[in-house]
C-alpha cells in the first residue's frame, strides 16, 4: 500500500501512508486511538474507499472497491466485532457463502469435512455442530480465523484480537498465528498491548494522526521507544485554564466517593474519590472498563458489590432513576444510541429526565418547557433555528450540547462524561471544555473518561488509569505524561 | 410560531376543501346514497368499534410493540359481560358489573400481555399471539360456543342507542348514535394522553430510543405495561359497543379486528418501528377504511373483491406516506 490518503469531513484520517506486509511475517500496526490503523485496514479490506493511493498484491496493481474484491484477492480481515451468524453452527459459519452443494442441495457431509479440515490446519478443536452464539469469545475468534483460512487467505488482518481474551487464550491465539505464518500467510496484527506486540511481531509500523511515523524490525525497538513514537504529539494549548472552586466549608468532604465497586467481568473493586470542583480523568485502553465504571456509578448497570456515596451519604441505586434523583448524571459515549431520542425535538429531549417539573395537573406545560430550554440553549450556544428541530437533524457538536442540556436543567452534583468530545468539531470541543470548567467552578464533581490523552491531560485535576477493570494508578495533573499514562494502560509499567 | 400556525391552518383548510369535494363526488357516484344521514350514522357506528381498538393499538405500536389479542378480547369480554349481566336485579347494576368485567378483564389481559415483555424481554408479538389464542378459547369455553343474549336495555343502548334527539332531528335521524359519542370521547382522551401528558411523552421516548429513555430515568417497564393495559381495557370497551349493538355476546365476534386496528394505525401514519405516530392519524385511518368498506357495499362490489381492494389501499396508503416523508419532509 502506497500513499494511502483518506479524509472524512473535518478529519484527515490518513495522510499518504505506506504500508507493506510480507508472506510469513506478523506485522504489528500500532498507534493511539484515532491514529488511522482501522481506516487503513478497512481500505485494504475494501470496506472503505481511499481518496488516493495504490495497492499492489504480489507485485500486481489491484483495485479493491468492495469486500468481495478483497475476498477474491484472498485478503481477510477479522474485526473486533465478529461477523458471524450466531444461530448457525460453526461449520456453516466457516463456509458461509461457499457451502458445498451437490445437485442443488447442501452437502452436509462435505460441509463438516471441509470445516473440520480447516480447524485441523489450525491445530485447534472447536465443536463443529455447536451454534456460534454458545461459544466463548476465544472460540468465536477461531471460527473467524477458520473462515479466513477456508478462503485460502494470503493476508489476514486482526484488529485488536486479544481485547477480550484471557492470557491463556492469547497464548493459544499466538500458536495459531505462528501456524499461519509458517504456512506463508501474512498477518497484520493491530493492538495496543505492548507485551503482545513484542512477543508476536516481526515488524512494527507506528501510525500517528493519520501519518506513518516509522516501520522497522521489532527487534530494533523497545517498549519505551514505541510508546514515544505513538504519542509524540504536541499537547495542544487550546484547553481553557481550569477555574478554581472555593469550597465554602473548610473541610471539603469528597463529593463522590466510590468504594470497592465491582461488576464481574467488567470492573473489579474500584475505589476513588472526587472532591467538589474536581475533574477526575479516566484514561485507559478500549475495553479497560472506563465506560462500565461510569455506567455502574450512575445506575445504568447495577454493580454487584461496593458503594457509591454522594456528599458522605451512601446511595441506594436500583436504576438510572435513583441516580438522577440523587444528582448523578451520565453523559454517555454514544449520544445517538443512548443519549438522544433522535426522532424527538430538542425541547423534548432536554426535558426528558425532568419532565415532572413541567407537569401541572397531568398536563405538561410546553411553554414552560420552551422557556427553560431556550435559556439553556442560549447558554450552551446550541445552533438551531428552533427548539422544535428534531435531534436527528443537528450536527454532532449540537447534539452533544443537547445531551449536556438534559443534565444541566437540574443542578447535578456529579456529572460523568464518557468521551465528551468524540466526533465533534474543534469549536464545539472548546465550548464543551469551557462548560466543564464552569461546572467544576460551581462545585460540581466531574468524572471524565476519554481516549484522547491530550484531553485527559489538559482537563483533569487528577487522572486514574484503568486496565483490566481496575484503576491501576492515579496521577496528579502535574505528574502525568502521555508516555506514563500509556505505560500503565498498556501494562508496560507494572502497577 | 405564528407563521407555523398559519401554515397549519392553511393546510387544514386545503384538507377540508379537498375532503368536501371528494365526499360530494363520492355521493354523486353512489347516486346520493353515501351522504344520506342514515348511511353516515351507520358508517360511524361501524367505525366506532375499530377506532376505539385502534386508539389502544396506536399507543402500543408507538412503543414499538404490537397487540394481536384485541380481536379475541372482544369475544372474551363480550361473552363474559353477557353472562355476568344475565339475571341481575336491575339494568343499572347489570350495566355497572358489565363495564367492570369488560374493562377489567381487558386490562388484566393487558397485564398478562405486557408483563413477560417487560420482565423477560419477550417479543410482544409472541405474548399477544398467545393471548389471542387463549382469549378466543376461553370465550368459547365460557359460552359453550353459543351466543349469549343480552336483555339489559341500558347496556344495549350504549352500543345501539342514540342520544341528543333534538340534534338528530335537524338531520332527520332519531339522534346521535351513542357509540359515535363514545368513540369521539376515546379519540379525544387518547390524543390528550399522547400529546399533553408526561405518560404520552414517555411513550414516544421509549419507542424512539428505549435505552436513552431508560438512562433518562424513565420507568420504561411501567410505561410499557401501562400501554398494554390501556389497549386491553379499550378492547373491553370496544366489545361493549359491539355486544350492545347486537344485544348479544358472541364467542366468534371480533375475528380479524386486531388486523383491522393495526391497518388503521399504519394507514394513519404511525410507524411500526415505534417512536412516531398520532391518534388523529389513526382516527383518519379508521375513517378511511370504514368509508371504503361502506362505499364498496353501496357500489355492490362483490365481498371477496372488497378484501382485495382494501388490502391494496392499505399498501398504497402506507407507500404514499413513506414517499411523502422521503421527498417532502424537512431534513
Amino acid at each position: 500500500m502506497r500513499g494511502i490518503a483518506k479524509s472524512y469531513p473535518g478529519v484527515r484520517a490518513l495522510d499518504g501512508v505506506d504500508f507493506d506486509v510480507r508472506a510469513g511475517e506478523v506485522h504489528a500496526l500500532v498507534g493511539e486511538n484515532g491514529a488511522g490503523k482501522s481506516t487503513l485496514m478497512k481500505i485494504l479490506a475494501g470496506a472503505v474507499a481511499p481518496d488516493a493511493g495504490e495497492i499492489d498484491v504480489e507485485g500486481k496493481r489491484v483495485a479493491i472497491a468492495s469486500p468481495r474484491d478483497a475476498e477474491k484477492l484472498r485478503i481477510a480481515i477479522i474485526y473486533q466485532e465478529f461477523n458471524l451468524v450466531p444461530g448457525l453452527d460453526v461449520a456453516a459459519n466457516v463456509l458461509l457463502g461457499h457451502e458445498p452443494v451437490r445437485t442443488g442441495v447442501l452437502d452436509y457431509p462435505a460441509l463438516y469435512a471441509r470445516a473440520g479440515a480447516v480447524f485441523d490446519r489450525l491445530a485447534v478443536s472447536v465443536p463443529l455442530r455447536s451454534e456460534v452464539r454458545l461459544l466463548s469469545v476465544a472460540q468465536q475468534q477461531m471460527v473467524e480465523i477458520a473462515k479466513a483460512l477456508s478462503l485460502d487467505a494470503r493476508v489476514i488482518v486482526m484488529d485488536e484480537p486479544s481485547a477480550s481474551l484471557t492470557p491463556d487464550e492469547v497464548a493459544k491465539l499466538f500458536d495459531v498465528i505462528r501456524t499461519l505464518t509458517r504456512a506463508g500467510v501474512a498477518v497484520v496484527y493491530i493492538s495496543h498491548r505492548m507485551e503482545e506486540i513484542f512477543t508476536i511481531a516481526d515488524r512494527i509500523t507506528v501510525l500517528r494522526d493519520g501519518k506513518l511515523v516509522e516501520t522497522g524490525d521489532a527487534k530494533s525497538y523497545d517498549v519505551a521507544t514505541v510508546i514515544r513514537l505513538m504519542v509524540g504529539r504536541p499537547l495542544d494549548a487550546h484547553f481553557p485554564p481550569p477555574a478554581k472552586y472555593n469550597a465554602p466549608d473548610a473541610v471539603a468532604r469528597p463529593r463522590l466517593a466510590v468504594r470497592d465497586l465491582s461488576l464481574p467481568g467488567r470492573i473489579d473493586n474500584v475505589s476513588f474519590e472526587v472532591a467538589p470542583g474536581e475533574i477526575f480523568g479516566l484514561a485507559g485502553l478500549v475495553g479497560s472498563g472506563r465506560t462500565s465504571l461510569l455506567r455502574a456509578i450512575c445506575g445504568a448497570d447495577i454493580p454487584t458489590s461496593g458503594s457509591v456515596a454522594l456528599d458522605g451519604s451512601v446511595l441506594t441505586i436500583h436504576g438510572p432513576h435513583d441516580a438522577i434523583a440523587a444528582g448523578l448524571a451520565l453523559v454517555t459515549e454514544d449520544r445517538k444510541a443512548q443519549g438522544l431520542v433522535l426522532g424527538m425535538t430538542i425541547r423534548e429531549n432536554v426535558t426528558l429526565p425532568h419532565l415532572d417539573r413541567f407537569e401541572h395537573y397531568l398536563v405538561v406545560d410546553k411553554r414552560e418547557e420552551t422557556d427553560a430550554v431556550a435559556k439553556l440553549s442560549a447558554d450552551l450556544r446550541i445552533r438551531t433555528p428552533s427548539l422544535e428541530q428534531l435531534a436527528r437533524n443537528l450536527s454532532g457538536g449540537n447534539q452533544q450540547k443537547v445531551v449536556l442540556a438534559k443534565w444541566l436543567l437540574e443542578q447535578s452534583r456529579v456529572i460523568c462524561f464518557d468521551e465528551p468530545t468524540r466526533g465533534i468539531d474543534v469549536g464545539a470541543k472548546a465550548e464543551i471544555y469551557e462548560l466543564m470548567n464552569r461546572l467544576a467552578a460551581q462545585g460540581t464533581a466531574i468524572v471524565m473518561a476519554s481516549s484522547e490523552l491530550p484531553e485527559v491531560l489538559g482537563m483533569s485535576t487528577r487522572i486514574g488509569v484503568m486496565r483490566g477493570g481496575r484503576i491501576v494508578h492515579v496521577f496528579t495533573r502535574e505528574e502525568a505524561t502521555q508516555e506514563s499514562i500509556i505505560g500503565y494502560a498498556s501494562g508496560a509499567t507494572a502497577a | 410560531m405564528t407563521a407555523g400556525r398559519r401554515k397549519a391552518l392553511f393546510r387544514l383548510g386545503i384538507f377540508l376543501i379537498g375532503m368536501t369535494v371528494l365526499l360530494l363526488a363520492l355521493d354523486h357516484w353512489t347516486h346520493g346514497a353515501f351522504l344520506r344521514p342514515f348511511n353516515v350514522s351507520n358508517v360511524l357506528k361501524q367505525i366506532a368499534v375499530y377506532a376505539v381498538l385502534a386508539v389502544g393499538q396506536t399507543l402500543v405500536i408507538i412503543t414499538a410493540g404490537i397487540d394481536l389479542s384485541v380481536g379475541s378480547l372482544i369475544a372474551l369480554t363480550g361473552v363474559l359481560m353477557a353472562g355476568f349481566m344475565a339475571g341481575q336485579a336491575s339494568d343499572a347494576l347489570g350495566l355497572l358489573i358489565a363495564v367492570g368485567v369488560g374493562v377489567g378483564v381487558g386490562g388484566l389481559a393487558g397485564v398478562v400481555n405486557g408483563w413477560p415483555v417487560i420482565k423477560f424481554n419477550l417479543p410482544p408479538f409472541i405474548t399477544t399471539l398467545a393471548m389471542m389464542l387463549m382469549a378466543r378459547g376461553l370465550a368459547f369455553l365460557y359460552s359453550g360456543g353459543r351466543p349469549i343474549e343480552i336483555n339489559n336495555a341500558a347496556f344495549n343502548a350504549i352500543g345501539g342507542g342514540t342520544i341528543f334527539p333534538a340534534l338528530g332531528k335537524l338531520i332527520g335521524l332519531p339522534g346521535i348514535p351513542v357509540p359515535v359519542i363514545v368513540m369521539l370521547g376515546v379519540v379525544v382522551a387518547g390524543h390528550f394522553l399522547l400529546t399533553q401528558t408526561r405518560f404520552g411523552r414517555y411513550v414516544y421516548a421509549i419507542g424512539g430510543n428505549e435505552e436513552a429513555a431508560r438512562l433518562s430515568g424513565i420507568n420504561v417497564g411501567g410505561v410499557k405495561l401501562g400501554v398494554y393495559i390501556i389497549c386491553g381495557a379499550l378492547a373491553g370497551l370496544a366489545s361493549l359497543l359491539l355486544a350492545g349493538r347486537l344485544s348479544t355476546g358472541i364467542p366468534q365476534s371480533g375475528q380479524g379486528y386486531e388486523l383491522q386496528s393495526i391497518a388503521a394505525v399504519v394507514v394513519g401514519g404511525t410507524s411500526l418501528m415505534g417512536g412516531r405516530g398520532s391518534i388523529v392519524g389513526t382516527f383518519v385511518g379508521a375513517l378511511l377504511i370504514g368509508v371504503l368498506n361502506n362505499l364498496m357495499n353501496l357500489l355492490n362490489v362483490q365481498s371477496y373483491a372488497q378484501e382485495v381492494v382494501l388490502g391494496a389501499v392499505i399498501l398504497i396508503a402506507v407507500l404514499l406516506d413513506e414517499l411523502r416523508k422521503r421527498y417532502f419532509a424537512p431534513g
